[in-house]
């Protein structure tokens, strides 16, 4: 039996640090080898099976590095689908897996159905017939869970968002097969170029924007990417560890095989923080030599928290006012660390450099001022641009998934609306894009353009 | 008293449109066909709009030419005026409309019966089927001729209980007043059939004498000319033209007075209407904001003066269809010569049918046409080809044919009304068909002449002519992609001129041909061809070389469809022993027995979910098999 080849994220979401994009089926070895670059050109498909390969993946579009990975070739049928397996080991986290997964769906493989894996086992005969009604209860139980999940989201802004922007398109689609299927009523505008280029950038502008609440979704996800800075010995590894003893750490310590990663993920009064690895922190140290240098800047620009720690026992210095001056514009708490020993600092001139930031005295050493600092984060978090209750954000990655495709979708309508290819051609990705979002809030129903047709149109003889 | 009137491989029963491509179908395989209808005048009537064709019914009739079936041809020899719509849009959606005379029409096709040697033309009611263990045998017409048959084809149209609605007045009548037919449809229901209450309409038709043209538009034919038939080479240049008007606030007014007199808004019509053929006072409650409706005068044929009053369909009484005709620009002296109406009238649902159109309660019956909730004669037409051909095959012996969705707007038909039914009656639209852009205008040919070669209705000498047309198309192909074109002065200011880029180096004859700017001719007057090729063959290379790479995605499509096409369901399979299928999917499944899981993914309903359970199901059943052997 041949069937197309499918990809999935086949790890928990957002729980590990490592994460596997699995592809099974006739193309999985091709699909997956035309991402690869392996150390000294390998190419997967030279490669043995059941064997493992470090490499990174490049997106062909871009023909950038897109991630570091390991990748196993399996080939079946000695293989838990009995197909061709390819896994993609990339790191955890929701963007990474995310970008793995597009990346191979963009290749050629299929985002595969709930269940989709077990469900090949079984067809090519890896597992035996007492295991059948497993399987299709399996199939049945996943597929309602996805469903309660898709349910969830319905309720939320998102399946309102898409709907309407299912909706717009859909009154376009029925415009074009209105000119097509009643050329001669002349009460009908005809869906020329123009209009049609305006309509379906309108739509990329919109998907664009659903992508990037993604990215929103990502921070209430992985938590925010935080940076605490200062110069040596105010006490960063102190805050650190009280951030990191004072909250139970969520991740904890797992080295990776490519580099020396440590994260250290906080839940701080309900806000999730991501504080940056240490070869991040480390890099931090070097801010205050090397302040002006863009590289100094790139980190402390990607990070969503600063945490500025100054010295209590210690006058300000060039280095301090410098680390002010690259962090202006960002959300920052300024910590006064070190309480416990005599006053140096000029506390006015801390205030004035602060500005509207909220200003912490603490120390660390005895336990003093941690609680006033959760407060400020929480506040900032809660207060802030990022209202956790009443946002929208697509943070399911098939639903981001789907959106990439659509994106590609109606990026290939335009293109070819502006290359001037007949209206009732383009409208094939038109009616595609339409169909991968009504896929995200469960509804694909092409009887309805029918009905659009009718409702929005006087017709007939 | 009954007696035997003879016995036949087929009897077809009705022949209107469905009837006369089933009957024809079925004597032209061979088979001994009988072809009953309830009026003799009346074979291929048009009760409707004088026309043929229409976008993707048009391309239904070149389907039905290019299996061998007569609806193209019939038209050809019959039009007043033939138009192809949509040419400034893409191949996909180009389609050709003609005006009928409906008269030289019906006269042309009746005489196309009577010619056929195995076909046998009798005026009969039929009121009953002989059924023999759910197994029908043949029909008794009301005088009681008995007459005996392998297989039994139905196609009653809107004949069926037919009722005629026109203001206050109702009664019971099938089209244009002819007899309906009352028993028959009690037959089916007493056989177990479930029947619906369709309805549709007409508008009213008026003299041409006294319609003052000057105050309308004309709409004339096209100068080129045009056929469905592939076969066809004479052509009528004496084209007559239709005329446009418009209603007005007037007209609207008429209306909106009296639609306490509108059976559609009194409750006396309870049948569905289709809503792509609304009548005037629908669309002028739906759209109300609308100033004004196009109204097209179609001529009924060349030796009437009647005039059929497109856009018009109405069952108001006839005394405000004169006031509302009489509203119309070039109208205000008109004389109605047949008041509008509708008609509801029983059809079977048609999700009781195999995708053969054969009835799944009763073997060896087949339906086609209005009978099975279709609107419109072409609709009609395919369907009563494939009855005639599946009904005729089995007759003979020999196995059946389905067309696939991918073949044939004929396919989308037939699977959409045994898959997913219908509750108004159903008229093909383009968007209907998920690979329109290979269902095209212009290569019927190359989807069917080697089916209906193959079922013996394509004669020998055309199917060479055929063969011959292909191989063309596919050297020009090869030829365009073996010669290049060099950036020269001439070919520069020929692309210039296109509006089109320069080129920086030479290019494959080929791939100039993508740009859009470029044609078939261009491309010709850079390279010409060695050979002279017919248009038929240029149209189809630029079609195929400019649209290659959409075309190619759709196959792509066709093809991960047709692996699910072939893993085919028993048709014994017990849905009830499978018990993770969601309840819903169950009993639509078991409602419509899909013969494949590409069938069974297409049922409203059934979830990618149910659709895997039935896979695993089905491959436990076969490792099963396999264990016990």
């Amino acid at each position: 039996m041949q069937l197309d080849t499918i990809a999935a994220i086949s790890t928990p979401m957002g729980e590990g640090a490592i994460a596997i994009v699995r592809l099974s089926g006739e193309q999985a070895i091709e699909i997956a080898g035309r991402l690869f670059q392996g150390v000294g050109g390998k190419k997967l498909t030279d490669v043995a099976s059941h064997t493992i390969h470090y490499g990174h993946l490049i997106d062909p579009r871009t023909e950038e590095v897109a991630e570091e990975v390991m990748v196993s070739v399996m080939k079946g049928p000695k293989t838990f689908t009995k197909e061709d397996v390819v896994e993609i080991n990339c790191h955890g986290g929701l963007v990474s897996v995310n970008r793995v997964l597009q990346l191979v769906l963009n290749a050629g493989a299929r985002l595969a159905d709930p269940g989709e894996f077990t469900k090949r086992a079984f067809l090519n005969g890896r597992i035996d017939l007492s295991q059948a009604e497993a399987v299709m209860d399996l199939i049945r139980a996943k597929t309602d869970r996805a469903m309660n999940v898709a349910l969830g989201q319905m309720e939320g802004r998102l399946s309102r968002l898409i709907s309407r922007l299912r909706q717009e398109i859909l009154e376009t689609l029925a415009h074009v097969e209105v000119n097509i299927d009643y050329p001669e009523y002349d009460d009908v505008e005809e869906m020329t170029h123009q209009l049609l280029i305006e309509k379906a950038q309108y739509v990329r502008e919109e998907i664009k924007k659903l992508l990037q609440t993604s990215q929103q979704g990502k921070i209430l996800r992985e938590g925010l990417s935080t940076v605490i800075v200062g110069r040596p010995n105010v006490g960063k590894s102190s805050l650190l560890n009280s951030l990191v003893h004072e909250n139970k750490a969520i991740v904890t310590d797992i080295p990776g095989t490519t580099r020396d990663v440590i994260e250290e993920y906080v839940n701080v009064r309900g806000v999730p923080l991501r504080l940056l690895d240490t070869a991040g922190i480390r890099e931090t140290e070097d801010i205050v030599e090397r302040i002006g240098v863009e590289r100094s800047r790139q980190v402390l620009k990607e990070a969503d928290l600063i945490l500025l720690v100054l010295n209590y026992a210690d006058d300000l210095t060039v280095e301090d006012e410098n680390i002010f001056k690259a962090v202006e514009g960002m959300d920052v708490i300024v910590i006064v660390n070190k309480t416990d020993l005599p006053q140096k600092i000029d506390l006015d001139r801390v205030k004035d450099l602060a500005k509207d930031h909220k200003l912490v005295t603490t120390s660390l050493l005895e336990d003093v001022g941690i609680d006033e600092l959760e407060e400020a984060i929480a506040a900032l978090f809660f207060a802030g641009s990022i209202e956790a209750g009443d946002m929208t954000y697509v943070s399911n990655s098939r639903h981001i998934a789907l959106l990439n495709q659509s994106l590609n979708s109606i990026e290939e309508a335009i293109t070819n609306v502006q290359a001037g290819v007949p209206i009732d051609i383009v409208q094939i990705d038109l009616t595609r894009t339409w169909e991968l979002l009504g896929e995200i809030i469960g509804e694909s129903v092409h009887e309805s353009l029918i009905d659009q047709l009718f409702s929005q149109f006087c017709l007939g003889k | 008293m009954q007696y035997e009137a003879g016995n036949y491989d087929v009897i077809v029963i009705g022949a209107g449109h469905a009837g006369a491509e089933a009957g024809l179908a079925a004597a032209r395989q061979g088979a001994k066909t009988l072809v009953l209808t309830i009026n003799l005048d009346m074979v291929a009537f048009m009760p409707c709009n004088p026309s043929v064709g229409g976008p993707a019914k048009g391309i239904v009739v070149r389907e039905i030419d290019a299996l061998g079936g007569e609806m193209g041809k019939n038209i050809d020899k019959t039009y007043i005026q033939m138009r192809m719509l949509n040419t400034g849009k893409g191949p996909a959606v180009r389609a050709l409309r003609a005006q009928a005379d409906k008269f030289a029409y019906q006269h042309e096709m009746k005489k196309t019966m009577e010619d056929e040697p195995n076909l046998t033309l009798v005026q009969g009611m039929v009121e009953q089927l002989i059924i023999e263990d759910d197994t029908c045998k043949g029909v008794i017409t009301k005088t009681g001729a008995k007459y005996t048959a392998k297989t039994v084809v139905i196609t009653t149209g809107t004949f069926l209980r037919g009722e005629i609605i026109l203001g206050e007045l109702k009664y019971s009548s099938g089209p244009n007043n002819q007899q309906p037919s009352i028993r028959l449809s009690e037959h089916l229901e007493e056989l177990g059939f479930d029947l619906v209450r369709f309805k549709t309409g007409t508008p009213p038709r008026v003299d041409s004498l006294t319609i003052d043209y000057s105050k309308t538009e004309i709409q004339p034919g096209d100068d080129e000319p045009r056929a469905f038939s592939y076969e066809t080479t004479k052509y009528i240049t004496d084209q007559l033209p239709c005329w446009l008007t418009y209603t007005n606030e007037k007209t609207h007014q008429i209306i909106d007075s009296n639609l306490h007199r509108s059976p559609m808004y009194s409750g006396m019509i309870k049948g569905t209407g289709p809503r792509y053929c609304p009548s005037i006072e629908d669309k002028i409650v739906r759209f109300n904001d609308k100033p004004r409706h196009q109204i097209f005068l179609e001529p009924e044929g060349r030796n009437t003066q009647e005039v059929y009053v497109q856009g018009l369909s109405t069952s108001l009484p006839e005394d405000v269809q004169h006031k509302i005709l009489q509203t119309l620009p070039g109208l205000e002296n008109v004389q109605m010569m047949r008041a509008g109406y509708a008609i509801e009238y029983d059809a079977i649902v048609p999700t009781q049918l195999w995708p053969t159109l054969e009835t799944k309660k009763i073997k060896n019956l087949y339906t086609a046409g209005q009978i099975n909730g279709t609107s419109g004669y072409e609709e009609a037409a395919g369907q009563g080809l494939m009855a005639g051909l599946n009904a005729g095959r089995r007759a003979l012996g020999r196995d059946e044919v389905i067309l696939s969705r991918s073949d044939a707007y004929i396919g989308v038909l037939i699977d959409d009304l045994v898959t997913k039914g219908t509750n108004e009656p159903y008229r093909l639209l383009t968007s209907r068909a998920e690979y329109r852009l290979l269902l095209r205008h212009d290569n019927a040919d190359l989807r069917l002449t080697e089916i209906g070669h193959q079922v013996g209705l394509i004669s020998e000498e055309r199917y060479q002519k055929f063969l011959a047309k292909k191989a063309a198309v596919e050297a020009e192909k090869e030829r365009l992609q073996s010669i290049i074109i060099k950036p020269k002065q001439e070919v520069q200011e020929l692309i210039k001129s296109q509006g089109g880029s320069e080129l920086k180096d030479g290019i494959k004859a080929i791939d100039l041909l993508k740009r859009p700017e470029m044609s078939y001719g261009h491309i010709a007057q850079i390279v010409p061809s060695e050979v002279e090729l017919d248009d038929e063959v240029t149209e189809q290379v630029e079609i195929q070389v400019k649209y290659e790479g959409y075309i190619e995605k759709s196959l792509q499509q066709v093809e991960r469809l047709k692996k699910m096409e072939n893993k085919k369901i028993p048709t014994d399979i017990d849905y009830d022993a499978i018990p993770s299928l969601a309840s819903e999917a169950r009993q639509k499944l078991k409602k419509v027995l899909p013969l494949s899981i590409a069938q069974a993914s297409r049922i409203s309903g059934v979830n990618p979910a149910d659709i895997s359970i039935l896979l695993v199901y089905l491959e436990q059943g076969r490792i099963a098999r396999v264990s016990n052997e």
